[in-house]
């Protein structure tokens, strides 16, 4: 079924491509304990399926990232976000695997969330949206690929909160996959990422246009907001050495500063280029309602202070292997996390690989194209 | 595929092949400092191993994983506490032993997580060697020790025989010695320690303890990663870590 979807302060229109409903028969249950059904989920798929359904690989897209993963993105009319990397004769290739991708529940792009409309109001859930976990995310995955008929997928794969969502299906569903490719991510969502999250939520929620979360009704949008939280978050994404070669200190006016609190410098003008984009693209209630799952995050505390017993059952599934993927200059999830969870997962017997690979862009590293990066990928996914 | 596994099983290194013919197939080995993988691709070709490496280069770690193997980024001094007792048939390390700082730990771990060790290592003893320093005053560098003194990672060379000494002092026992030229296996007579102390560019170990083997540890290292091999006895005899 094709819908259609509002965005960003504008109220532009666009179709979102296929959506399905899921748990029409019986309802999901949250980990808040609330219970959804007959709720929608906005996917893209790329290849065929073979006939023993044995070739699905899902990918888990990132905490503002939606289910355009290799095909023109409708709203901003861009490839997609790992273009590079998913395709015909690319590393995860799709004349051999089908590939899916979801937008997460709580998302903006047609799947579930606040932007939805509640049957019982018929307006949008705004802040009645019910708060959700990542292993919510990840059931509600599952209803999709159940429902397309798939036992077992070859892979789950997914970078940063996808990262989260794929170490998520290791403990949830771990005698459903054969490859687990968590990418800049970590077992949990460390302190300091939180700090940051709660900046970016204040800033929206601060802005006079949030209107209690109901700004859809009044008509408003509070974009300031959302573009200083992707702002501050987008920081967390670079490091200190892409800012200083990509930036410098250069200066906008080549002349000199202006002796004024305008944009003098060039980081300054890239940070507000990019919250300006984010407005037109995303839901402020949406980076809520997912910053917060993502600050709920922490299998270790989940599995009483001991994460090898979250991947208790994942040992047993002797055929699955796990590979955990960090990049060196990568300081919202450091490569020291990815070791911790490397180790966890070998000292219960897991069949994991690591490798920590040397990147110049960050956090965001996993979206760049990089040669020995997808090489790995592809070797990862090598049938035995 | 095909065409890659015969390249492969021509050109594995002649000391690895050798190490090769000691494991039995069908068997789960760690290589410790794999590199890209030659070995265990080697042996999941030809013996079906259940095969998983430890690397402590990325770049080399990467290159085993496009091979599709199972190698973890790490450490081989630090992170062979993540591996849990006896989860592996052999534990190998490969002409790695003289470049680490505590090599008895090692040899500790090595048969905490696996049954037996197979420890590969260039002989300083050889008599080349032994020329260079007593009649050129040098150390020596030559095909087998291919580094200059100020930039060698060699910093526990030993001989054949002292590396027997220390299995002895540790109560380990070597259940198979093999003594290497750089293209062949020495035979008979020249296979004696003395020997082959003298003329043999490596030796190849295989190791177990039987003690260890004895005492029942539990089979998985869940609650507490920890080692648990270790007795106060032995532990005396280990070099304190300067850190």
């Amino acid at each position: 079924m094709k819908v259609k979807s509002r965005f960003g302060p504008l109220y532009n229109e666009f179709e979102i491509g296929e959506v399905d409903y899921f748990a029409k028969d019986s309802k999901l249950k949250l980990s808040s304990g609330i219970e959804i059904d007959n709720f929608p989920i906005a996917y893209q798929t790329y290849g065929k399926l073979d006939a023993k359904k044995s070739n699905a690989i899902l990918i888990c897209h990132a905490l503002t990232g939606d289910q355009y993963v290799a095909s023109k993105n409708p709203v901003v009319q861009k490839d997609g976000w790992w273009d590079f990397m998913v395709g015909s004769g690319k590393p995860i290739d799709t004349d051999k695997f089908f590939v899916i991708c979801s937008n997460i529940i709580g998302g903006c792009m047609g799947s579930f969330g606040p932007k939805s409309i509640d049957p019982k109001t018929q307006k949008p859930f705004a802040q009645t949206f019910p708060f959700l976990t990542i292993y919510d995310m990840v059931r509600a995955q599952n209803l999709l690929i159940e429902s397309l008929g798939i036992e077992r997928l070859h892979a789950v794969i997914g970078g940063s909160t996808g990262g989260m969502q794929v170490l998520a299906w290791g403990v949830l569903f771990p005698h459903k996959i054969n490859v687990l490719i968590p990418m800049s991510t970590s077992y949990r969502h460390s302190p300091q990422n939180i700090a940051f999250h709660e900046v970016g939520r204040q800033a929206i929620m601060t802005d006079p246009d949030w209107c209690d979360g109901y700004y859809l009704s009044y008509k408003k949008f509070p974009k300031n907001g959302l573009a200083l939280a992707r702002m501050t978050a987008h920081i967390t994404y670079l490091s200190e050495n892409a800012l200083q070669s990509k930036f410098g200190r250069n200066l906008k006016n080549k002349s000199g500063f202006s002796f004024s609190a305008k944009r003098d410098f060039e980081v300054e003008n890239y940070l507000h280029y990019q919250g300006n984009r984010f407005v037109e693209r995303f839901d402020p209630n949406s980076y809520l309602i997912i910053t917060r799952a993502v600050d709920y995050f922490d299998l270790e505390t989940d599995f009483e202070g001991n994460l090898s017993k979250a991947f208790f059952e994942l040992s047993k599934n002797k055929s699955c292997k796990v590979c955990v993927i960090s990049f060196s200059d990568d300081w919202l999830f450091p490569p020291s996390e990815s070791k911790k969870l490397t180790h966890s997962l070998s000292a219960c017997d897991v069949n994991v690989s690591s490798v920590v690979i040397e990147s110049s862009g960050g956090h965001d590293s996993f979206l760049l194209k990089n040669n020995i990066f997808e090489k790995t990928i592809s070797g990862l996914l090598i049938e035995k | 595929m095909q065409n890659s596994q015969n390249i492969n099983t021509q050109k594995i290194r002649f000391d690895l092949q050798i190490i090769a013919d000691l494991i039995k197939p069908n068997s789960k080995v760690l290589d410790i400092g794999c590199g890209e993988g030659q070995l265990l691709s080697f042996l999941k070709q030809t013996k079906n191993i259940d095969g998983r490496g430890m690397e402590i280069s990325h770049t080399q770690v990467s290159k085993a994983l496009i091979k599709g193997l199972s190698v973890i980024h790490g450490n081989a001094e630090n992170d062979l506490v993540i591996y849990p007792d006896k989860s592996f048939d052999y534990a190998v390390l490969s002409q790695t032993i003289q470049a680490t700082h505590n090599p008895p730990k090692i040899l500790f771990e090595m048969l905490r997580i696996a049954k037996y060790a197979i420890v590969s290592l260039p002989n300083f003893a050889h008599f080349q060697n032994r020329f260079e320093i007593m009649f050129r005053g040098k150390m020596p560098v030559n095909k087998t020790i291919p580094f200059q003194w100020y930039e060698t990672p060699n910093i526990h060379f030993c001989s054949i025989t002292d590396f027997e000494k220390l299995c002895f002092d540790l109560h380990l026992t070597l259940e198979k010695k093999i003594f290497l030229t750089s293209h062949y296996k020495l035979l008979g007579f020249l296979g004696k320690e003395i020997i082959a102390n003298l003329i043999a560019r490596y030796g190849i170990f295989l190791i177990t303890n039987k003690e260890l083997f004895a005492t029942g540890q539990e089979e998985f290292a869940f609650k507490n990663m920890v080692n648990l091999g270790y007795k106060p006895a032995i532990q005396s005899l280990f070099i304190k870590d300067k850190n």
